[in-house]
């Protein structure tokens, strides 16, 4: 569950992204947030992992107040979330299977589940063929998808993605929104952040419609 | 318990596969803190075989005592008991002077000088060895001794000994200030490469921070990394004392036999070697935690 209520994030030199947002998206609930660039999608989502924090307000996930969380408990929070970037942040220096790997290495699973998991969470995006390849040597779609792998290894609660089919065509994009509804589908709470009002309309869940760093409207799901 | 171990476990490999990746820098590297390490370490070598060498020779600490040329026999047998009696005394020889003379008359280029003497011009004397090698102990016996009434003078070269002893200090001194100089470079070494590793893993450290690895798990590779350098570093200080020994030693055998002493450098022993390595590795450590908390601090992801 992720709860916002008043939040507010002024940034140091006073450029205000983020004016009293509320809402709440529920447990196993899948959400769109929309808005044009520079509405402040970003800004809400860095939020979530505590990699900013609140200017006043609380942001709350699985229970937590993540904006009170002291430093040394983020990391276990950001254990708990899948995030998936707008840059998708893949290590250009190992195969797609160890990029998928790094989230394993430090949360204490041991080598051979993690093998099994890795295995798994690359099946789910359709790229268990591709896991020796290097990164570079993939297309944008599918480095979206590693980058995915990568959020879902740890099997998250929460599911969390910045602009996943930003740069993609229309088939990869709709091939990227479709896993993320799997994922919601066996319960998994989503949150994507897209400037795509059409993509997010189309698969009839709620839209929550940012615009100058103000909550414009929120659209139910059918 | 399993985790902490496989963690370090993995910290460690990770660390050897970075050194192993980048052979030539960490060679570079590790060849920087040899070469600083081995200056003192060669130091502190020298200086060990130099004191095992005073501490023989101090070993045997002589004393010469010249009886005055009018002494009576009586006297001399009581100095004999008296020194005989002396707890400070380890031996003791009598040379009368008619022996003292041909002892004299046998050094070559002596013997007509000798057989020009009209009368013996040599005292009786006593050659005496004491129970206590230190030189204050020795120069304690030596002006007892002269104050007996039939004694002469006492001849005690604890002068030399002395001067060796400040040399030594002295030298002690500058190899340790040598060595917490070059110690000092060494996590300045490690400080450096240690920071040049940071910023080439920048993105797998941002990464690492942002879907959840904690500051320890970033730290820990880079402290076996430090601890690796300054061991490698150590271990080839050593093999260049080691190195610089074998080519030295037989010279100087043959320059101290010309002089008929036996004297060679030894290699230092297991436990000094251990704690040279050991000490390396703590510094390449500690240069190492240095850069991680100031370098890793920075990296903030956003």
């Amino acid at each position: 569950m992720i709860s916002f209520s008043g939040v507010s994030k002024r940034y140091p030199g006073g450029q205000e992204a983020l004016k009293s947002v509320s809402f709440a998206v529920q447990t196993g609930e899948m959400a769109f947030l929309t808005g044009p660039s520079g509405a402040g999608k970003s800004t809400l989502l860095k939020l979530i992992p505590a990699i900013e924090r609140p200017s006043s307000g609380s942001v709350v996930v699985n229970g937590q107040n993540v904006g009170a969380l002291k430093p040394a408990a983020i990391p276990y929070l950001r254990r708990h979330l899948g995030i998936v970037f707008q840059d998708q942040k893949l290590l250009y220096d190992r195969s797609v299977y160890d990029n998928v790997l790094l989230p394993l290495a430090f949360s204490g699973v041991a080598p051979r589940e993690a093998a099994r998991r890795v295995r798994a969470a690359l099946d789910k995006v359709g790229l268990l063929g591709r896991e020796k390849a290097n990164p570079v040597q993939l297309s944008g779609g599918e480095q979206q998808r590693v980058a995915i792998a990568r959020a879902v290894v740890n099997r998250p609660a929460v599911l969390v993605a910045d602009e996943p089919t930003a740069n993609l065509d229309q088939e990869s994009a709709l091939r990227i929104v479709e896993i993320f509804v799997a994922f919601h589908q066996v319960g998994v709470t989503v949150l994507i952040a897209t400037h795509d009002q059409g993509l997010a309309a189309r698969f009839g869940q709620r839209v929550l419609r940012l615009a100058a760093g103000r909550l414009a409207s929120t659209e139910a799901g059918a | 318990m399993r985790t902490w171990l496989r963690h370090h476990r993995q910290a460690f490999a990770a660390a050897l596969g970075k050194l192993a990746a980048q052979r030539a820098s960490s060679a570079v590297s590790a060849l920087v803190i040899g070469v600083a390490l081995a200056l003192p370490a060669a130091g502190y070598t020298l200086l060990e075989s130099v004191r095992t060498l005073t501490g023989r020779m101090a070993l045997d600490p002589q004393l010469t005592v010249f009886l005055r040329g009018n002494a009576a026999r009586g006297d001399v047998d009581a100095l004999a008991a008296r020194i005989k009696s002396d707890p400070r005394v380890a031996a003791s020889r009598f040379v009368p002077r008619e022996q003292a003379l041909k002892e004299l008359a046998s050094v070559e280029g002596l013997t007509d000088v000798v057989g020009a003497l009209e009368s013996n011009p040599l005292p009786d004397a006593f050659v005496l060895r004491a129970r206590d090698p230190d030189a204050q102990a020795i120069d304690a016996l030596a002006a007892d001794l002269r104050r007996e009434p039939s004694v002469e003078h006492v001849q005690a070269d604890t002068a030399w000994a002395r001067r060796l002893a400040a040399v030594t200090r002295l030298a002690r001194v500058a190899v340790l200030l040598l060595a917490g100089l070059l110690g000092l470079g060494l996590v300045a070494v490690t400080f450096n490469t240690i920071r040049l590793q940071i910023l080439t893993q920048r993105d797998e450290i941002e990464v690492s921070k942002l879907i959840g690895a904690t500051d320890g798990f970033i730290r820990r590779p880079f402290f076996y990394l430090g601890l690796l350098q300054g061991a490698g570093g150590g271990l080839l200080a050593l093999a260049m004392v080691w190195a610089a020994l074998a080519l030295l030693n037989p010279q100087i055998a043959a320059l101290a036999a010309s002089s008929g002493a036996n004297f060679r450098v030894a290699f230092p022993p297991a436990g000094s070697a251990f704690a040279v390595v050991g000490v390396a590795a703590a510094l390449g450590w500690l240069g190492a935690y240095l850069s991680v908390s100031k370098y890793l601090r920075e990296i903030q992801p956003k």
